[in-house]
């Protein structure tokens, strides 16, 4: 239940698309440059009715392709304008090209994604394959459980985003949360516009009496110096994104850090997930305290760039984790997540833990409180010596056979 | 009517010591158009290509204005982009100036990897210029086909063979394109006639609204010319009237080159290697018929142009 954190602020009832926009009205970008896709299309229609009313001052670009969404977005943000967009699914696919670009070229670009399945075949329910297939762009992903998250995000990612100068998008699982409606507790557009400040870029396109080259060929003499810098600014991210959440907490009370812990401080099993099957996950740890057995939560909030360093320190205590990815990566191995969360504990040297990987609700597939205790009780049982951890992907409320 | 004189009293926007060909006709263009813009503020983008690698080699550049790269596909949405921004900060008071904005396509870029966004771009109605250098085929990555390829010219994607004559197919006339997009202002031009382009391009900065210049850009290694025949080839095109030089503004279509004798387009095949297989006896059929297309086009202009 969502409750009055800032004394200023007031509960409202919105859908995860309404909040978005409500967000960036807010925000109040000098540019948006965004197309129509399900089921991220509202935001961008929201977002337009405000342009039409005079609400905000934004340049609004009706392109024609995402791959031009996201390319305006660049190139105005270049220009030294707050830029965002929106999107989805093949939205981001068709964009990928660009995404290395705005964070090669280092633009603060923001961006509200709704987490939805890929083609083929085509399907318009949430999964997280299509952030997932952006996740080595150089861009920080931030996920969110429920709308509050969701809108508390969006307004940290501008601050960590022109701070980190890196490309950042925010993501609401599609229908789910983009589509459902929730109590969100929102704050006076004055201390929305306070925290995230004025965009002041170094350097900027339209700056005509320092005009620069931007986007030139880089060759063998300096192209790696150059994706080393990105890397190192994902790295140096990290405390940028918690400061930005001290902040944050100090003026609108709500606490954000890299990952959330549920119950697992005595936790012997676990869960590691993300998006918003943690509030599912998060009912069947209290009832499972209830029975007495020792159940916790993991959810991670920011994706990349990933706390590789810390995450299995805080869970070096618990006999049996199961990682739960909402995308498949058709590897051969393993779901993006459980190699994340598998490189974590073989860097801190913390090798008792014994950590399964399950792939659930691809295509928006239903994942239940019962299929949560299921997992529960297979960790359970690994924990207690009845079964052995297995080796491979499970695949979570699968049909296998030509059932 | 363009004053040299004037012109020469404004410092170059695009300098030498850039890394294109010598006998390359997109740096005379690059040159030319920024010359064009006098002393008012510019931004420029370009597609991936000739030109945006040859003049921008970390750390150097050839521009002395803003320029933006980001991707092949892409000129005219970026450059929308930074028209967006530029009509955001302004109405916000935090621009002053009026800067004008420029973008660069190469055939490629232009006809047919960027064509969606080119289309979209002059359909929402940008401020913008939007110049396609237009050298007939994917030169930077060694002269393969492209839409802009006219039909029978060799290039390695469509070579000439023993059971082929080049391209098979004809290329899309992309300026009657941009002219069904109803913008404001569509040119056709060519390198060596600095008058005629760069009227075009003032003209085309000055209008409000989106406007499109296709240049017909010589390309010495596709072409396949002497380097010291850029300027002879590329008015061969205008003279033979198979690269006519027009306006259309106003829905008014104007002929801006016409020759005093129209030449025979064979004068203009004959000093290109891309097209020497059509000089064998065996394919002077071929000949006739690339003459009678460019006499049936060229009688459609006059007639749009009456």
């Amino acid at each position: 239940m969502i409750k009055i954190m800032y004394p200023k602020g007031k509960l409202v009832t919105k859908t995860g698309n309404e909040i978005m926009a409500e967000a960036m009205r807010q925000i109040e970008p000098d540019v948006v440059a965004a197309y129509p896709i399900t089921p991220a299309t509202e935001i961008m229609q929201i977002f337009s009715q405000f342009v039409s009313d005079g609400t905000v001052k934004t340049e609004y670009v009706a392109v024609e392709s995402e791959h031009s969404a996201m390319s305006a977005t660049i190139a105005a943000s270049a220009a030294g304008a707050r830029a965002m967009t929106g999107t989805s699914s093949q939205g981001l696919c068709l964009m990928w090209e660009m995404l290395y670009i705005a964070s090669g070229l280092r633009l603060p670009v923001v961006m509200a994604e709704v987490n939805r399945a890929l083609s083929a075949p085509i399907n318009i329910h949430s999964d997280h394959s299509d952030t997932m297939g952006a996740r080595d762009s150089g861009w920080i992903q931030i996920y969110s459980e429920n709308s509050q998250e969701a809108y508390d995000n969006m307004i940290q990612a501008i601050r960590i985003a022109e701070l980190a100068k890196l490309p950042t998008l925010v993501t609401t699982d599609g229908f789910i949360i983009s589509h459902c409606m929730e109590v969100v507790e929102v704050y006076p557009d004055d201390d929305v516009k306070e925290f995230i400040g004025d965009y002041k870029p170094d350097r900027y396109l339209l700056d005509i009496k320092r005009p620069y080259t931007l986007g030139s060929i880089t060759l063998q003499d300096y192209y790696f110096e150059h994706r080393y810098q990105l890397a190192k600014a994902m790295i140096d991210a990290k405390c940028i994104i918690l400061d930005v959440a001290k902040s944050f907490k100090k003026k609108f009370g709500r606490k954000y850090d890299f990952y959330e812990t549920y119950m697992l401080d005595d936790a012997e099993i676990a869960i590691i997930i993300m998006g918003s099957t943690s509030g599912t996950v998060k009912v069947v740890v209290d009832e499972l305290r209830e029975k007495g057995i020792k159940a916790g939560l993991l959810k991670i909030r920011i994706y990349r760039p990933f706390p590789v360093d810390q995450i299995a320190k805080d869970l070096a205590h618990l006999k049996v984790i199961a990682v739960m990815d909402r995308a498949d990566s058709c590897s051969g191995s393993f779901a993006p997540l459980y190699l994340d969360i598998i490189s974590s504990f073989y860097v801190s040297e913390i090798l008792n833990v014994k950590i399964v990987n399950y792939i659930y609700g691809l295509g928006g597939r239903e994942i239940s409180t019962a299929h949560i205790f299921d997992i529960y009780k297979t960790l359970d049982k690994i924990a207690l010596g009845l079964e052995k951890p297995f080796k491979q992907v499970e695949y979570v409320n699968l049909r296998k056979t030509n059932e | 009517m363009v004053n040299l004189r004037e012109l020469s009293k404004y410092p170059e926007r695009f300098t030498g010591g850039h890394r294109l060909c010598a006998g390359c006709g997109a740096g005379i263009v690059a040159r030319q158009v920024m010359i064009s813009t006098c002393d008012i503020p510019v931004v420029v983008t370009s597609a991936t290509g000739c030109l945006e690698v040859s003049t921008t080699i970390f750390p150097y550049t050839a521009w002395k204005n803003s320029f933006f790269h980001s991707a092949f596909e892409n000129s005219a949405a970026t450059c929308s982009g930074i028209e967006a921004a530029y009509k955001s900060l302004k109405l916000q008071g935090k621009i002053k100036e009026n800067i004008k904005f420029i973008a660069f396509g190469g055939d490629g870029g232009t006809y047919d990897i960027g064509l969606q966004s080119l289309s979209g771009a002059m359909e929402r109605g940008h401020k913008m210029l939007y110049i396609c250098y237009n050298n007939e085929a994917y030169m930077n990555t060694g002269i393969q086909r492209s839409g802009a390829t006219p039909k029978w010219a060799h290039t390695t994607t469509a070579p000439v063979g023993k059971m082929c004559h080049g391209k098979r197919e004809n290329k899309k006339d992309l300026t009657q394109i941009m002219i069904a997009h109803d913008i404001p202002y569509v040119a056709q031009t060519y390198v060596g006639n600095w008058n005629d382009l760069i009227s075009k391009v003032q003209k085309a900065l000055s209008i409000e609204g989106p406007s499109f210049i296709n240049v017909l850009t010589p390309c010495r290694l596709g072409w396949n010319y002497k380097t010291d025949n850029i300027m002879t080839v590329s008015r061969l095109a205008v003279d033979t009237c198979i690269w006519p030089s027009f306006e259309f503004e106003n829905n008014i279509y104007k002929i801006n080159v016409i020759p005093i004798k129209k030449k025979p387009v064979v004068e203009f095949l004959r000093i290109q290697g891309r097209f020497k297989h059509l000089f064998k006896p065996e394919n002077i059929h071929i000949l006739e018929s690339i003459q009678r297309r460019v006499d049936n086009k060229w009688e459609l202009l006059k007639r749009k142009a009456s």
